[in-house]
């Protein structure tokens, strides 16, 4: 059996690191989550008024969030408005501020979809019951779409979670920063650390994304 | 802007733009086999291999792709499989895009529906010619809207190929700001790739979308 590199894992606290790190992916993505949903939820709601210039600007907004890479928008945020605005960003606070534009649009979008599917007559029927257009939407309308909303919400945590991998490239200390410390600190008493390290950074993802991706299908089957 | 500078880097950005078009083709191509492959083998309920394939499809969507090239680039080498940048890249970008791929084609053959293969087989067809001839045109023109969205997702994706010390557009944006400070022009410079590079397949696909919306048998 050749040296899998699996022993560096068990000498003092080194899985523990790696969990911290990967923890602090799952926070940005957490919060970065809580802030899009409320925000997505406007974004959705402004895209399905009638106003050309705002159906124009949120669809403008949606798309350039959509075709460029998150990496892209990453260095936007992290290298580009530093220079340009004079400020010092740390690498988080950068991945947090890209993940919320980011989810901000992906919610946005579902929650248009979402909204779209509400049938017409709930909207007239409060009308006509008096509702204002507050009302309308606080009372009868969003409470329907949340229910259809939480399963794909729940599937763009994951793909938050996956995406976090990326703020490795700006700096950030997360899981695969950690894994490569490790590796770099026991280069010589475990040369093989690389494979027993990034195996278990693999494993780790995938078994956070997939009880995630399976608790959203759950619920899914249950509401549909 | 500074466009003397501009000019001086175009070619290098050149270069990286065709490195990622080149990869990412590559990945692209390889992963539509797979994902087909994986489709049919799923459609006809294949005993061991159906279960391999669901396995593969779990793993491959629930992990990120700068996690699977780090496995295969830094890990791989230490039990023995030693591969190129180049080859790590399209390697881990087929693993991944083959079961996005193979989720479109699936959801292509479900639409199909089982009276026309009935139908194929009262004609005397055996399997093989069912699917090719009467299953597969169906399901594969429904799946094209689901398949270009998934070739922009890979195209997009190639972007974590620079953690591989390949030299595409984010390396060399990357690269450049370190080396002459010139990050506006940089980050300029590599928005306008990305965009010319993914800006058509997105048009092509609005407009394959709304044609092919057309082109389904019976719905």
């Amino acid at each position: 059996m050749p040296d899998l590199g699996l022993e560096v894992l068990i000498k003092g606290n080194n899985l523990g690191r790696l969990l911290g790190g990967l923890w602090i992916a799952i926070e940005i993505s957490l919060l970065s989550i809580a802030i899009s949903i409320p925000l997505g939820i406007l974004l959705g709601i402004l895209m399905t008024r009638k106003n050309r210039l705002i159906r124009f600007l949120t669809k403008f907004y949606l798309e350039f969030i959509r075709i460029m890479p998150q990496m892209v928008l990453l260095f936007l945020v992290f290298f580009g408005t530093t220079r340009s605005m004079g400020w010092n960003l740390p690498g988080e606070t950068a991945a947090v501020i890209v993940f919320v534009m980011w989810g901000t649009a992906e919610m946005g979008d579902l929650v248009r979809s979402a909204l779209l599917s509400i049938p017409r007559h709930q909207y007239e029927s409060s009308e006509s019951l008096g509702l204002s257009r507050k009302q309308t939407y606080f009372y009868i309308i969003l409470p329907q779409t949340l229910r259809r909303l939480i399963p794909v919400s729940i599937n763009l945590i994951t793909r938050m979670i996956k995406t976090t991998s990326l703020i490795l490239m700006i700096g950030v200390v997360e899981v695969l920063k950690v894994g490569q410390q490790i590796i770099e600190a026991n280069r010589m008493s475990s040369p093989n650390a690389a494979f027993g390290v990034f195996l278990v950074i693999f494993i780790l993802y995938f078994v956070i994304c997939w009880s995630v991706s399976m608790t959203a299908r759950y619920l899914e089957r249950k509401w549909s | 802007m500074d466009f003397a500078y501009i000019e001086r880097v175009l070619p290098l950005y050149e270069r990286a733009a065709a490195l990622t078009v080149q990869l990412g083709m590559e990945g692209i191509l390889l992963s539509i086999v797979i994902g087909l492959v994986c489709a049919l083998i799923l459609y006809e309920k294949i005993p061991v291999l159906r279960r391999i394939v669901m396995i593969y499809i779990e793993v491959s969507r629930n992990t990120p792709l700068l996690v699977q090239l780090f496995f295969i680039y830094y890990g791989l080498p230490k039990i023995g499989i030693v591969l190129t940048p180049e080859v790590c890249g399209v390697a881990g970008l087929a693993f991944l895009g083959g079961s996005y791929m193979a989720e479109a084609f699936r959801s292509g053959l479900d639409s199909v529906e089982d009276i026309q293969r009935e139908s194929a087989y009262s004609l005397g067809m055996n399997r093989m010619q069912t699917i090719h001839y009467v299953v597969l045109p169906q399901a594969v023109s429904t799946s094209i809207p689901a398949l270009l969205a998934n070739i922009i997702f890979l195209l997009k994706e190639t972007s974590v190929f620079s953690a591989i010390s390949l030299m595409d557009l984010m390396f060399t944006a990357k690269d450049l700001i370190g080396l002459y400070y010139k990050t506006t022009e940089s980050l300029a410079l590599l928005v306008i790739f990305y965009l010319m590079i993914l800006l058509p397949v997105s048009i092509v696909g609005a407009v394959v979308e709304r044609r092919v919306r057309y082109a389904g048998f019976g719905t």
